[in-house]
């Protein structure tokens, strides 16, 4: 009667929608070399990003868990995002996650986006953002990735940047009327929250 | 002389009479209705609330609004220890907590770069696909309850019983196990746990299909799913879906297969993708069938891993698990593919503290989740509901 | 007076297929003035309805849920859970009685009351055995279709006197549907009716006796008939709003709909009321087609099994019997099947079922005209 586990089958590797085949890459360490092949990948993407932009950002940091580099002019940061996304080697069309941190030493906060080119291209790099902890501000890059709307709003939630262009920047994941940035080192919980007391 | 006033959406003609003001004409006004569905409602599974714009039965907006749950996951972590997270990690998505606890250890794993003992590894892949399967058949479940069909979801939970009564019996607890340690296992598992594994897949695949065949085969239940809440491919990974959600639209995108980890290289299953016959790709049915026939690959995953798995002579589940954990300054970012989608951890270490000091859990209902304002445009009250349940959301997991 | 009303009231005991011959005692049976039969002749509905609802109605809905989902249903209160509905319903009655302080309070009020009425009183013209029914009105079917479409004021009152947003989506879905499908509802049993001749719901029984049983119900009377009985049965499903059109109390969309700010014993008035139209329709649909209290067993030469199987209590045996399978289909359908969307509902009602009843109105007509 049903035969959906038929029906169903992933016979073929073209993409419907994309139209676009999909590189398979066992991810695997390649002998006798210092760095993996993802970390390769990442870097000649990186490459791509530094000759366009030059000096808006830093090199690359090709560890071996998260090959990351940093845009040091954060104004430029909505347009690499778009160039990112955009440009044939690049199409970091998958923002996997936004993370904010608190940097208190430099006081700054900032972003770590994790980017993959899904089903394309299949390459990952990650991009910090920084701003000042006070009044800092990060381009936002939401209307680039959806993913990013509400991680930027999580992250001002929790940390406290503005993002300059988000259609609706508000508090997430806290009551819009919280007092302060709870993910910050220096965080300190407000006593009462409509006359409930918050530390118990 | 005013000719014509706007009052709500409905306009009224008005004429002076000797110095009053008449009423000539009026128009029907209608008014758009706030609906606050949730916090408390029997089909936003948890507390989720969506302020709905309605227009009589058609939402003409769906604002999601979080935090009910919010328990600060991330600020509980900068607090303890790297072991002392995998607790916390359960109670993300509870319905599938040995999936959050594979995420976590597979991200401490990585910043420490440890090797783990090859039964470990089997051991956490046969009980996550378990936990995937359990987690399946919750959302199967509810979808059918969220679609009016009760008698679905109390087949799925007399079979998930089955799997929380073994994972019971191998972590000693029923939904939030603390099983997977960072390296290791908190326990070997009972001496006949892969005779009852088998046993309960042989007795759960008839179940499956006649589960399906409750559902997929009722034409009601298609009815009511074929076609809803269509999310184009690129716009799903636009907005980051992930996991069944992401192959719903067509997107042949498994992290077990395309960014492999532990030993699913190994193992022989296929990434499910709708191929439109049955259903509009990323409808609200593709999404649904895209589960069902995932359980089905995961007793496949769990059958060849009790093939190969090492036997348990001289074997030690917490050999490789590290007296004092204190990985060096580092960043990583590791993911895994969980019922709902990529669970990834960010984990940021400075090298010197046994604690984080940030730990960013991606959750894949979030992600999912803000979707669901573009997704709901336009559509009936009870589309809404079915698109919601095709979500698959965990509240603990959105709100962490 | 009374002698005569108590002869009458004795005899037909031991009679056999004589009309009416129960309730007909029961008019005339006065005590110092006071109507006492009449009362006894509105009572025993509401009893009936009463005792079934809480015995087959909740109980049984219950337990034949449970066995169809593979578990055991109530099991604590008394030996497999028997006692269980009379736990439910101390709970009941002694829950407070909230009136939401922002609701119309007539209307709250009103509404189930209305609603209860409605589905009592088209027990006024059910023959529950040939020797009895409340009123043997010559347009009882009529009246029946007619009474039992009460209850959308009532349900119209509940859900707009909550004052809560979802009730009064569910009293709106409620009155749409329930309107909407009176009209093919209406039309199929016009179908019967016009095989019998006669609305009254005494005469359309006494029409299907014979002795060959079941042959001579409606059903097979004629080749068409199972179309007007598959129209009505799924329109009454939506009629007393069970699933899969349970749209109007639709749990996982509208909370509870109309009754979600109900609790206590007017919610459980609310409850009674939809057993007692459950039971109403499946009743009707007994009658029209299936013989109502008739016996389906047919006479096989000696074996007079319909004669033997037919009289005052066997024909209340019958009729309820009847009335109960097919509420049993009804608690079948709803553990088994999702529920439609609204415009779905209305694509069934407008462009299936009611063409539909008008095709087999037609061939009906037809059929009796040529056919002798």
């Amino acid at each position: 009667m049903l035969r959906i586990h038929g029906l169903l089958s992933s016979g073929s590797e073209k993409l419907p929608g994309l139209n676009l085949t999909i590189r398979f890459i066992p991810g695997k360490m390649e002998e006798g070399k210092e760095v993996s092949r993802s970390v390769q990948e990442s870097a000649a993407a990186y490459k791509i990003i530094q000759e366009r932009f030059g000096t808006a950002v830093s090199a690359l940091d090709a560890n071996e868990t998260m090959p990351f580099f940093e845009v040091l002019e954060s104004g430029s940061w909505f347009e690499i995002a778009l160039y990112m996304r955009d440009h044939a080697k690049l199409k970091f069309n998958y923002m996997a996650c936004m993370s904010g941190v608190d940097y208190p030493a430099e006081g700054k906060v900032g972003i770590i986006c994790n980017f993959q080119s899904l089903a394309l291209l299949n390459h990952k790099l990650a991009v910090k953002v920084k701003c000042d902890r006070d009044g800092g501000c990060i381009p936002s890059v939401s209307r680039v990735w959806h993913t990013a709307n509400w991680h930027e709003r999580e992250a001002y939630d929790l940390f406290g940047m503005m993002f300059t262009g988000h259609p609706e920047l508000k508090r997430i994941l806290c009551p819009d009327d919280w007092e302060g940035y709870p993910l910050r080192k220096d965080y300190k919980v407000q006593e009462r929250y409509h006359g409930i007391k918050v530390p118990y | 002389m005013q000719e014509l006033e706007r009052v709500g959406q409905g306009s009224v003609r008005v004429t002076r009479k000797s110095d009053k003001l008449v009423i000539v004409e009026k128009d029907l006004a209608t008014e758009q209705m706030v609906l606050a569905m949730g916090p408390q409602h029997p089909s936003t599974h948890g507390v989720l609330k969506l302020e709905c714009l309605t227009d009589g039965e058609v939402i003409t907006e769906a604002i999601p609004c979080l935090g009910y749950l919010h328990r600060c996951f991330e600020k509980c972590c900068e607090n303890v220890d790297y072991p002392a997270i995998v607790p916390y990690t359960d109670r993300l998505d509870y319905l599938s907590g040995m999936n959050s606890e594979f995420a976590y250890a597979l991200a401490v794993e990585k910043l420490l770069d440890l090797e783990i003992p090859r039964r470990v590894e089997f051991i956490r892949v046969i009980v996550s696909e378990l936990n995937r399967i359990a987690s399946h058949l919750v959302a199967i479940g509810t979808y059918g309850i969220d679609l009016g069909a009760f008698t679905p979801f109390l087949f799925c939970f007399r079979d998930r019983e089955i799997i929380l009564g073994l994972l019971e019996w191998a972590s000693g607890a029923r939904m939030l196990y603390n099983y997977i340690w960072i390296g290791g296992l908190a326990c070997d598992v009972p001496a006949d746990f892969l005779k009852r594994v088998r046993e309960f897949i042989a007795y759960f695949r008839p179940k499956a299909v006649e589960l399906q065949e409750l559902l997929t085969g009722n034409e009601i239940f298609v009815k009511r799913t074929y076609g809803i809440g269509i999310m184009p491919a690129d716009v799903a990974i636009n907005y980051g879906w992930s996991g069944p959600m992401l192959r719903g639209s067509g997107v042949k995108w498994d992290l077990r297969r395309n960014d492999p980890y532990s030993v699913y290289p190994e193992l022989d299953f296929k990434v499910v993708v709708p191929d439109g016959k049955l259903s509009v790709i990323g409808d609200c049915l593709s999404r649904h069938l895209v589960r069902a026939v995932e359980m089905e690959e995961s007793l496949k995953i769990i059958e060849q891993c009790i093939d190969k798995i090492p036997s348990s002579e001289g074997f030690n589940s917490r050999v490789a698990i590290p007296k004092r954990i204190r990985p060096k300054a580092g960043e990583v970012y590791s993911r895994a593919e969980n019922p709902r989608g990529e669970l990834g951890f960010y984990i940021e270490s400075d090298g010197k503290s046994t604690k984080p000091v940030r730990c960013k859990a991606r959750s894949s209902c979030f992600v999912n989740l803000s979707a669901m304002k573009d997704l709901s445009k336009g559509q009936l009250i009870p589309d809404l509901v079915a698109i919601i349940g095709s979500i698959d959301i965990v509240l603990g997991e959105v709100d962490r | 007076m009374s002698t005569t009303a108590f002869s009458q009231f004795s005899m037909p005991l031991l009679m056999g297929n004589s009309l009416n011959v129960w309730s007909e005692a029961l008019v005339g049976f006065n005590i110092m003035g006071l109507p006492l039969g009449l009362i006894i002749i509105a009572v025993i509905p509401l009893l009936f309805i009463a005792l079934y609802s809480l015995t087959y109605g909740v109980y049984g809905e219950r337990k034949i849920s449970a066995f169809m989902q593979d578990r055991l249903g109530p099991m604590e209160v008394g030996k497999w859970g028997i006692l269980q509905t009379i736990a439910d319903i101390l709970k009941l009655i002694q829950k407070e009685d909230i009136v939401p302080t922002s609701a119309d309070k007539f209307l709250f009020v009103i509404g189930p009351g209305i609603l209860f009425v409605g589905s009592f009183l088209a027990y006024a013209v059910l023959p529950f055995s040939p020797a009895f029914i409340g009123a043997s009105l010559n347009v009882g079917l009529y009246y029946a279709i007619g009474i039992v479409a009460i209850e959308v004021v009532g349900i119209l009152a509940a859900g707009w006197g909550s004052n809560n947003k979802w009730s009064l989506y569910g009293a709106v879905r409620s009155v749409a549907q329930i309107v909407s499908y009176e009209i093919p509802a209406a039309i199929a049993l016009l179908c019967g009716a016009m095989m019998a001749g006669t609305l009254d719901m005494q005469q359309i029984n006494v029409l299907q006796s014979g002795d060959y049983g079941f042959a001579h119900f409606y059903l097979f009377q004629s080749p068409i008939a199972w179309l007007p009985f598959l129209i009505y049965f799924i329109a009454s499903l939506a009629e007393v709003n069970r699933a899969p059109f349970d749209i109007p109390e639709a749990e996982s969309e509208l909370v509870a709909g109309y009754f979600t700010e109900y609790s206590g014993m007017k919610f459980a008035v609310i409850f009674l009321a939809e057993y007692g139209s459950m039971f109403m329709v499946s009743a009707i649909i007994s009658v029209v087609f299936l013989g109502g209290w008739n016996s389906p067993l047919p006479n096989l030469g000696s074996f007079a099994l319909n004669t033997w199987t037919n009289g005052p209590i066997w024909g209340a045996f019958w009729m309820i019997s009847k009335g109960f399978f097919f509420i049993f289909v009804q608690m079948w359908l709803r553990w088994t099947l999702p529920r439609l969307r609204v415009d779905q509902l209305m694509y069934l009602c407008w462009k299936v079922l009611t063409p539909f009843a008008f095709i087999s109105f037609v061939l009906t007509a037809l059929w009796e005209i040529y056919v002798p």
